[in-house]
């Protein structure tokens, strides 16, 4: 399993301090984060494959420093946004899988034989050539998941996956998400997707007011938001 | 390119966007330089044989050929009053036929076919340009389009739901706010997904 490592990390946008000093060491298969709006979960999220640099400490996965080896460290972590129209380029669904393998110069055989897994492991075989922004939130976001797994990341991270989603499709997702294989660190606000997991914790205020066992940390984090 | 891709094993289909994009120039140069309706009729079987070849179904060539028509029917009568109606005929058919053509090839050609083929045209030119780079601001071109549809789509629903029909303002300001912060958001998907360079 793949090490999340953050040492004393902070950042700021605009001299407003979203993440305060945090150390945290993640090594379960999946972890969730979770936190009110401005707490600082998405900025945390996002430097771990190095969208967000942090101001002051740094972090490091599986070894990588993310702010000096980017590039090395987004081919092991793999990102889920919130709104998957955003993460959408290509028009046909099985051209947006693929977009991801443009930069690893494979073989076109071998591509296409890893899209066609990518596609089916979401279920959207189907679907493959479908203009990709005709297709449904859940459906979307299933592809985001594909344009992810078909680089074969040992990380995914995802912002609020489910987030936008009504609830058969936010179930659904969570039901991929579930099943992965690789290391997962989860955002979300939707606690029952992460009462399964191994690990969470909670961020209040840019700072890690409670990291334990899901029920521990979102009775934790009940408490806090009232 | 938004789309419009029908899938297909046709010889047209499986022939390389390379070869068709150099037919698509031959063709629709050789067509502009024609000067007679019958030359021209020649041509338009060509065509309609070309689409037969591809199998693609008559109401979908039909929706690609529509919107020029709107445009001819406006041109076409003012080419009548100064050109007389030999020169508009002559107008009409060739941009038709250049309309249906490219209509063809993109009915035919997934746009990373497209891609592949501009990058390969420009290989030869590496040292001066890059074709990676080429290749992504294209797809994002053809990604933006639907994109900003739908965005321009919803603010006016918002407008309209306000009840603020005709404010350039109600339209304009959250269209380019939104458009910002989709492009930002983007951008972040590429650097995720490992276009960072």
């Amino acid at each position: 399993m793949s090490e999340i490592v953050f040492e004393r990390v902070s950042h700021d946008f605009e001299a407003e301090l979203v993440v305060d000093d945090v150390s945290l060491v993640l090594r379960e298969r999946r972890v969730g984060i979770v936190g009110a709006n401005g707490s600082g979960k998405s900025t945390l999220a996002r430097m771990i494959n190095g969208l967000v640099t942090p101001a002051s400490g740094r972090v490091v996965v599986d070894g990588l420093d993310v702010a000096r080896q980017g590039r090395e460290v987004r081919r092991r972590v793999g990102f889920v946004f919130t709104n998957a129209d955003n993460q959408i380029v290509m028009p046909t669904v099985r051209e947006d899988v693929a977009f991801t393998l443009r930069r690893h110069r494979l073989e076109k055989a071998d591509a296409a034989a890893r899209v066609d897994a990518a596609l089916d492991r979401v279920g959207l075989t189907d679907l493959a050539e479908r203009p990709a922004h005709r297709l449904s939130g859940g459906q979307k976001q299933l592809l985001a998941i594909a344009s992810v797994l078909v680089a074969a990341p040992a990380i995914v991270v995802a912002d609020e996956p489910t987030t936008l989603l009504d609830a058969r499709n936010a179930r659904r997702v969570a039901e991929h998400f579930e099943s992965l294989d690789q290391q997962l660190v989860v955002v979300s606000h939707q606690l029952e997707l992460l009462e399964s997991f191994d690990r969470v914790v909670v961020m209040e205020a840019g700072r890690v007011v409670a990291d334990d066992v899901p029920g521990a940390a979102l009775d934790a984090y009940r408490a806090l938001i009232g | 390119m938004i789309g419009v891709f029908h899938p297909g094993t046709s010889l047209v289909h499986r022939a390389p966007a390379l070869l068709k994009l150099g037919v698509l120039a031959v063709i629709v140069t050789t067509v502009a330089l024609l000067g007679s309706l019958a030359w021209l009729g020649a041509a338009s079987v060509l065509v309609v044989v070309l689409f037969a070849i591809a199998r693609v179904p008559f109401a979908l060539a039909w929706r690609q050929v529509v919107p020029i028509l709107w445009v001819l029917a406006f041109a076409v009568p003012v080419q009548v009053i100064f050109g007389g109606w030999e020169a508009a005929a002559l107008m009409a058919l060739r941009l038709v036929l250049a309309v249906a053509l490219a209509a063809l090839y993109t009915l035919t050609t997934p746009v990373s076919a497209t891609l592949d083929a501009m990058q390969a045209l420009l290989r030869p030119f590496r040292r001066w340009v890059d074709a990676d780079r080429i290749g992504l601001a294209l797809a994002l071109a053809v990604r933006c389009v639907p994109l900003l549809a739908d965005l321009v789509r919803e603010v006016l629903e918002a407008r309209k739901a306000r009840g603020a029909e005709g404010s350039i303002l109600a339209l304009a300001v959250p269209v380019i706010v939104r458009a910002l912060r989709t492009a930002e958001h983007l951008g972040e998907a590429l650097t995720a997904r490992g276009f960072d360079d």
